[in-house]
């Protein structure tokens, strides 16, 4: 299973995706960590090259709501919406139907546990392989 | 769960006895500590605490546009807030125009807008900067900021002699875990020294860099990895400077620090009462400065950050209480406290004022400001305050011996360091071995109901109107001279302030001027490290 952990937009607080990756790859699983700064095409781009069967996004700017919705047209217009994207971040709760709309396959707020996202992964993942 | 009643350390690892008696301090000269204001400053810079200068209540505060953080500033002000500290947004941290199209959704969102200096005439309306001192957290862009801030000041008739305040502009720690950083390791340094030297004469009451640890600790780092990274930072900052030709005894007064204060409250009066020793030593021993106030280690900090939790949030405006209350009894200079929404979002203006009232409750109803150093002589504050120089100590001799900071830097080293930590002591957590009340303890399944701040609608757009209007009355021949000059400025080496501060003048923006650094210096390449 081959998961990609991207940082999208400008927010640069990595303490969580890196937190993240390592514990994916603590699982078995193969990780493609993006760093900052990453546009929605790169993730896109990136997801799709690699043949991930998830896509995690760790966005801690507020612009959570929005970058998902491109990065889920982005895929579903390549023909390749059947990756799942994972949301997590500092999102408050109020936002997780909206990101759920957006077409996030799982949303973690702000205090998700590690082994609860995790177990999403996997789960998601798994799905599409 | 049974108790371990035999073995106890602080989260740096630092071994904590039952008790503690005069038989595990070992003062340096036998003689206890030197006094409150005398060299090592210990006991801190000043003979009488906070009773001449209470520290400055400094809550970190922007969004939207210049207009709308200006009311929260007046607001902020009129409550009793004795400094201002300014967020800035992302594009603005990262030297893009709000309409550029690397902004989108990201304009006013975790800080003010700033797109040129008609954007600092508005933020400032109201506000005479000699009356009041500044922080911003700016750091790839802080000599465009700085250059704007001056530009208002010479507008304004302010003595540049008498305005004061502070630039984070620390780019090390951006490489390794705030990530605003633009330009690679070289250029952005020498940027640093230019503000620095430009300062040190023109402007001697700013603070060029508040060398920040902070963002190391809200990364993972502990407390004893947070000061040596930054001790170690400092230490790079002085070397360049000293390269420059700069005397130690001219730029070091411009020298600040900044940290967080997390929840182990006597790590954190070690920590800072630590700090104050080495630095002094390193000014001193190391750099050879002769004077005084150059020995003087003042700092800021922040209380909040990664300690404050999304479950009962309300909790979390303890947790600040507490860290508020170790930060004084460590000496702080200023002091931010966050609200307890911020886990979710930038702080209403309620959640802000609470915030606020929390640092006047303590300055003024539980006495704690009226001794200098009230637990200076306590056996364990004493001994904590040696093991944490010690620790740190052998630290920054660890990123010495591998080739210094900058190196340690652009090789990832202090990043997988922090990574490291920030893995561990997740699983501690997940393991229930840290306790969190309300997170892995004490959990309650009702959810309350929050009233967050949400960002007006219509601020993206405002600000888009006021950029397309700024470069339509601006004097198109102006600007493009002012450009020119700073471009051979970057290329000459010489100090690029005088030709900044022009071009903030020329009402050039921040996309304008960063722009010109990028095509000139390059872009940083982030090593990956997880």
């Amino acid at each position: 299973m081959r998961v990609v952990v991207a940082k999208p937009g400008l927010d640069g607080h990595d303490r969580g995706a890196k937190i993240i990756a390592r514990a994916l790859m603590e699982a078995g699983v193969e990780v493609i960590y993006t760093g900052l700064r990453q546009t929605p095409e790169q993730i896109i781009t990136t997801a799709i090259q690699e043949d991930a069967d998830a896509v995690g996004l760790s966005i801690l700017s507020g612009a959570h709501v929005a970058l998902t919705r491109k990065i889920v047209a982005g895929l579903r217009e390549r023909g390749s919406d059947d990756i799942p994207v994972l949301v997590g971040g500092a999102i408050p709760p109020s936002d997780v139907a909206t990101l759920r709309e957006a077409g996030a396959a799982e949303v973690f707020p702000t205090g998700a546990l590690l082994s609860e996202v995790i177990a999403a992964f996997k789960r998601r993942g798994e799905r599409r392989g | 769960m049974a108790i371990d009643t035999n073995e106890r350390a602080t989260p740096s690892g630092i071994r904590r006895n039952p008790f503690y008696s005069a038989a595990d301090w070992q003062s340096l000269d036998g003689n206890g500590e030197a006094a409150p204001g005398a060299y090592p400053f210990t006991r801190g810079v000043s003979p009488d605490g906070y009773r001449r200068k209470l520290w400055t209540m400094r809550q970190y505060s922007g969004f939207g546009t210049a207009a709308e953080s200006n009311q929260r500033y007046r607001f902020l002000l009129d409550q009793g807030q004795t400094g201002l500290s300014v967020a800035l947004d992302l594009p603005t941290q990262l030297g893009y125009d709000s309409d550029d199209p690397r902004a989108e959704e990201e304009v006013g969102r975790v800080g003010v807008a700033i797109d040129s200096l008609a954007d600092i005439e508005t933020l400032f309306e109201g506000i005479r900067l000699d009356g009041i001192t500044t922080s911003f957290t700016i750091n790839a862009t802080a000599s465009i900021i700085l250059a704007m801030y001056v530009a208002l000041a010479k507008k304004q008739g302010s003595d540049l002699k008498r305005i004061s305040g502070t630039i984070q502009n620390d780019i090390l720690k951006e490489y390794v875990s705030r990530g605003t950083w633009i330009y690679p390791v070289e250029p952005s340094l020498r940027l640093i020294v230019d503000t620095i030297e430009y300062c040190s004469t023109e402007v001697p009451r700013f603070n060029a860099i508040s060398v920040a640890g902070a963002h190391f600790r809200d990364a993972g780092a502990t407390a004893v990895q947070e000061l040596a990274f930054t001790l170690a930072d400092g230490i790079a900052y002085a070397q360049r400077c000293i390269e420059r030709g700069l005397d130690v005894d001219n730029f070091a007064k411009n020298i600040s620090f900044f940290f967080y204060t997390h929840s182990d409250f006597f790590e954190e009066v070690a920590k800072y009462r630590a700090a104050r020793r080495i630095w002094a030593h390193t000014m001193r021993k190391r750099f050879g400065a002769k004077q005084e106030r150059s020995w003087h280690f003042r700092f800021g900090l922040v209380c909040g950050g990664s300690t404050l939790q999304a479950a009962q949030p309300l909790n979390n405006a303890i947790r600040v209480a507490y860290q508020a209350m170790s930060s004084v009894l460590g000496g702080a200079t200023s002091i931010f406290t966050a609200a307890w929404d911020e886990p979710f979002a930038i702080p209403t203006q309620e959640s802000a004022e609470l915030a606020l009232r929390t640092q006047q409750i303590l300055a003024y109803e539980t006495g704690v400001a009226d001794v200098a150093d009230p637990l200076g002589g306590s056996y364990y504050v004493e001994a904590l305050t040696d093991a944490t120089e010690l620790a740190v100590t052998r630290v920054i001799e660890t990123i010495e011996e591998q080739g210094g900071m900058v190196r340690c830097v652009e090789e990832g080293v202090v990043q997988q360091m922090i990574a490291d930590e920030a893995y561990r002591k997740h699983g501690r957590l997940e393991r229930g071995e840290d306790v969190i009340v309300g997170v892995n303890r004490f959990q309650t399944e009702q959810q309350r109901e929050l009233t967050l701040f949400a960002l007006d609608s219509a601020s993206q757009s405002t600000q888009l109107e006021r950029l397309r209007e700024v470069r339509a009355k601006r004097d198109p021949a102006a600007v493009e001279r002012a450009l020119e000059r700073l471009r051979e400025t970057l290329i000459s080496k010489r100090n690029c302030m005088p030709a900044l501060i022009e071009a903030a003048e020329a009402y050039c923006t921040i996309g304008e001027m960063a722009g010109a650094m990028r095509a000139i210096f390059g872009e940083f390449r982030e090593p990956i490290v997880v």
